[in-house]
Order: C-alpha cells, then sequence, then structure tokens
C-alpha cells in the first residue's frame, strides 16, 4: 500500500465529511426554505440575507445548548446513539461514486473512498445499521413514546430493508455485478435501467422513503402523535446528530437512486457529472416535495404497504426478471 | 502490516464486545455490545477478501437478527438490571475453559499436521461474490436447498401462528365494533 493512496483516500474521507456536514446544515435551510413557498409562507428570512445564515445559527446554538441528560435513562447508550446515526450514514458513502474520475496536477482522483466489489450491498447494509440510532436511543430513553418510536423503527426499517432489497435484486440481476461503478458503465452501453426496470425503480424510490424515515413515513418521530420520538429526551447537539444521520442519508440514497436506475454520471464527462448532481438535486427535492404534499400514513397502513402489495411486486418483478434474462 | 493491526485491533475490539455482552446485568449494554461484536466480526472477512461475506454478515447479524433481539426487548424495562441468578462460578469457568480449549484445538489440529487441502482451487476471473454463488450452487447446492426449504416453513408456521385476526384492525373499527368483538372475546372466556 503505497503512501500516495493512504494520503488520498484520508483527504477524500475528510472532504466528503466535511461536505455532507456541511450539506446537512444547507439541507434543513432549502427544506424549510421549499416548504415555506409551498405553503405561502417565506421561511427563514431574518438572519443574512434570505435567511441563508440560519444555518449558522442553527449550528451555534446547537453547539452552545446544554446536553441535558435525564436521570431515568441508560447514560452510555443514551450518549452513543445519535452517534450510531451520523456514523452510520456517513460509513455508506465510502462505496458510493459522487463524481466521474477526474484528473487534478495530473494525478488521477477517483471520487470514491474504496470501489468495493459489493458497493451496493454495503451501502444497503450500512443504512440498514442506522436502525441502530433511532432503536437504541429510544430504547435507553426511559420515555414512553421514545420507545414506540423504537419499535416502530424497528418494524419500520427490518420491513422495508425487505423491499429494497428485492427491488436491487433485478437491476443487480441484469447487470452482473454488485459495484456501483459496474451499475455506472453498463448502463453507458445498454441505456438506464429505469425503462427496463420500472417497478423496480419505483419500488426502491418508496423504500427510500421509509429507510430515510421521511413523510409519508415518517412514524419513528410522529409529532403529533409521538413528539419527536426517540429524540423527545435529547437536547442540544445529541438531537442534532439525528438530525445531520438524517439529511446525509436523505443525500446519499438520492445519490444511489440515479447511480442505480437512471444512469449515474455518464460516460464521466463533466456534463455527465452535473447530470448526476442534477438528478441527486431532483431526488432531494422531491423527498421536501413529498412532506409538503402528503400527510403521514397511519402503522398499520404502512405494514400492510410493506408486506402485501410492495414485497408481492418485487418478488413477482425479481421472477419475470429471470424468466426474461434466462429464455 | 495495516493487515496486522487491524487484526489484533478488531480481534481485541470483538473478544471485549463479547465479553460485555456475556457479563453485564444490564440488557441494552448486553443488545449495544452483542451487535458492535457482530459488526467487529465483519472486519475478519474483509481483511481475509472476503467482502461478500463481511457484508452479508452485517447485514444478517446486526441489520436483521440484532433488531429482532431488540424486538423480544420490548417486553420489559430496559433500563432497569436484571436480577440473574448466578450458579456455581467454577463449573462456568471450567467448562468455557474447555469448550474454548476444544475449538482451538479442532481448528489447529489440521494446520498443526499440514493436513489441510483445498477441494475447490480458485476459478480464473470470478470475484468472490461469483465464488460463493459457485461453490453454493454446485457442490452444497442440496443443504443450500434444504435450508431454503426449511425457512419457508418456519415462515408459514409463523404466519399461521401469528396470522389470527391479522385483518382486525383497532385503528379502523369505530367503537361498536370494538364492543362487539371484546364481547365476543367475553363469551367464549364465560362458556
Amino acid at each position: 500500500m503505497d503512501n500516495a493512496y493512504l494520503i488520498e483516500t484520508v483527504i477524500k474521507v475528510v472532504v466528503i465529511l466535511l461536505v455532507f456536514s456541511a450539506l446537512a446544515g444547507i439541507g434543513t435551510y432549502f427544506e424549510r426554505k421549499i416548504l415555506a413557498f409551498m405553503q405561502r409562507r417565506l421561511g427563514p428570512m431574518n438572519v443574512g440575507p434570505y435567511g441563508l445564515l440560519q444555518v449558522a445559527a442553527d449550528g451555534i446554538k446547537l453547539f452552545a445548548k446544554e446536553d441535558i441528560i435525564p436521570s431515568g435513562v441508560v447514560v452510555p447508550i443514551f450518549k452513543i446513539a445519535p452517534v450510531i446515526t451520523a456514523a452510520t450514514a456517513f460509513m455508506a458513502a465510502a462505496a458510493i461514486p459522487f463524481l466521474p474520475s477526474f484528473t487534478v496536477f495530473g494525478y488521477e482522483v477517483h471520487p470514491i473512498v474504496a470501489d468495493i466489489n459489493i458497493g451496493i450491498l454495503y451501502v444497503l447494509g450500512v443504512m440498514a445499521i442506522g436502525l441502530f440510532g433511532p432503536l437504541l436511543g429510544g430504547m435507553a430513553s426511559a420515555n414512553k413514546f421514545a420507545l414506540l418510536s423504537a419499535a416502530r423503527a424497528a418494524a419500520v426499517f427490518i420491513s422495508y430493508e425487505v423491499v429494497t432489497g428485492l427491488a436491487a435484486l433485478a437491476p443487480i440481476m441484469m447487470v452482473g455485478s454488485l459495484s456501483l461503478i459496474d451499475f455506472n458503465n453498463y448502463q453507458i452501453e445498454n441505456g438506464w435501467i429505469v425503462w427496463s426496470q420500472p417497478v423496480a425503480f419505483i419500488l426502491f424510490w418508496i423504500a427510500a422513503f421509509a429507510e430515510t424515515g421521511r413523510t409519508p413515513f415518517h412514524l419513528i418521530a410522529n409529532d403529533h402523535e409521538i413528539i419527536d420520538g426517540f429524540g423527545t429526551e435529547y437536547s442540544g447537539m445529541r438531537w442534532g446528530l439525528f438530525f445531520i444521520g438524517e439529511y446525509a442519508n436523505m443525500f446519499f440514497i438520492s445519490f444511489v437512486i440515479p447511480i442505480i436506475f437512471l444512469g449515474g454520471f455518464g460516460d464521466g464527462t463533466v456534463l455527465g457529472a452535473f447530470a448526476l448532481l442534477g438528478k441527486m438535486a431532483f431526488f432531494f427535492f422531491f423527498f421536501l416535495w413529498t412532506r409538503a404534499a402528503w400527510p403521514d400514513v397511519r402503522p398499520d397502513q404502512l405494514m400492510w404497504l410493506c408486506w402485501k402489495v410492495l414485497m408481492p411486486l418485487a418478488v413477482i418483478n425479481v421472477v419475470i426478471t429471470g424468466f426474461v434474462m434466462m429464455f | 502490516m495495516f493487515e496486522a493491526v487491524a487484526f489484533y485491533l478488531f480481534a481485541f475490539l470483538t473478544i471485549t464486545m463479547f465479553y460485555i455482552t456475556v457479563t453485564t446485568s444490564q440488557a441494552l449494554y448486553a443488545l449495544s455490545a452483542l451487535a458492535a461484536g457482530m459488526i467487529f466480526i465483519s472486519a475478519f472477512f474483509f481483511i481475509l477478501g472476503a467482502d461478500f461475506l463481511g457484508a452479508v454478515q452485517i447485514i444478517v447479524y446486526t441489520g436483521a437478527v440484532m433488531a429482532l433481539y431488540a424486538f423480544g426487548m420490548m417486553f420489559f424495562d430496559t433500563t432497569r438490571e436484571v436480577k440473574e441468578n448466578h450458579g456455581n462460578k467454577y463449573i462456568v469457568v471450567a467448562l468455557g475453559t474447555l469448550a474454548a480449549v476444544l475449538v482451538v484445538v479442532i481448528f489447529a489440529a489440521p494446520m498443526v499436521s499440514t493436513n489441510m487441502q483445498a477441494f475447490y482451487p480458485m476459478t480464473e476471473g470470478a470475484g468472490n461474490t461469483e465464488m460463493v454463488g459457485m461453490v453454493l450452487f454446485t457442490k452444497y447446492l442440496v443443504p443450500f436447498e434444504v435450508a431454503a426449504f426449511m425457512l419457508l416453513v418456519a415462515m408459514i408456521a409463523g404466519i399461521v401462528l401469528a396470522g389470527k385476526k391479522m385483518d382486525l384492525s383497532l385503528t379502523i373499527m369505530n367503537a361498536e365494533e370494538i364492543q362487539a368483538s371484546e364481547d365476543e372475546k367475553n363469551k367464549k372466556v364465560l362458556s
């Protein structure tokens, strides 16, 4: 292992951490602005031009706030739970190619931390581990609402992991590889996978809402019935870490969907790179759009949707794909 | 060098985590430590170049099995310590040591006598995901299918056991319907 590789990897890790931590903050600004415009409000306007510095103000507030540890909680688990959410979100980023490779000062840079040959499996697996943030946080909180939210988190994540896995399986069968780079290269030659796998695309997209815990599947922290769910007892930056994890997850899944189904960064030109960023921006915007336009579903409807509609559809899709590929 | 450092680091972490799991009387500590230990074990697969098995280890054990344990733990108050009934400590230590020594002997014996040979030579150009698939669908096809069949049976049994009144939802029933179903239940108990 040569030094150049080591230094390159460390730099890439630091850049991804910094960029996406910042993006998570800016994501909250986008969310508030977009929700506000859709509801005929102005959103944050007072801090800085168009409220742009609101992000900094929120950050300072979160950092400076007292970190309250309630007396009834299981202290070490309570403290570590937000870290798990944020850490797993960023760990998943290790196998995502964010841009096509480019050359800086005669040195070729691949904007992916590790091109492991099981990329998509790794990303989905590590995102699934993110379940332990809400779960442990909720169970350690000694709070009824937090416990309810933990139970819902376990149910939702396990159920929708099945849908995500089965939906991703059909494209994996077509590409014959688990590496996200191979997905991208396959689509250069054979066109976007979404045209041959529309059902898998829709299922994966729906499941992405559950995996990131966004409206209409925002049951794990549903404000009007269980307060803030697993986050009820948290304050200050620990609560902020849950938020950073959620937004980072949204950004990463918004990268993964276009890479699997919508051609990724294409043949690696500058145009392709901007196209990927554009697709990412659309999917991120769609998360916010849905939140403004849709109510939350009930927990039993959520389970019904997963096990009686989405999962059978995904299985049928896989079977049909298999038959088409065989004959 | 990196591999050696990684191996000893993760060996230490794994053993520490499982030690905590066994010795603690706080259920949440045990759960978290077990989950962490399962993740650290996957590091060994990655060090050995078995990426696929490493990812499967994370998904299956930590993502699914541990989450199901957590489901079970919802039924009691996890913030209180569990009162454990400690038996004879010497027997536990003796049996534990014996089991550990046996495992080491079983796995070390073929290595010491250099009586190990690979049944399946490496296939040129196949990555490790493909290799797992090849072995699974040739040599181990029957055990694999039998396991799949057993899981199917277990799943159907689970659905049958848990699926009574699955279409009944208290949230969408109105008060009279709930009362009616309650009366139905009571009638059965009384008669």
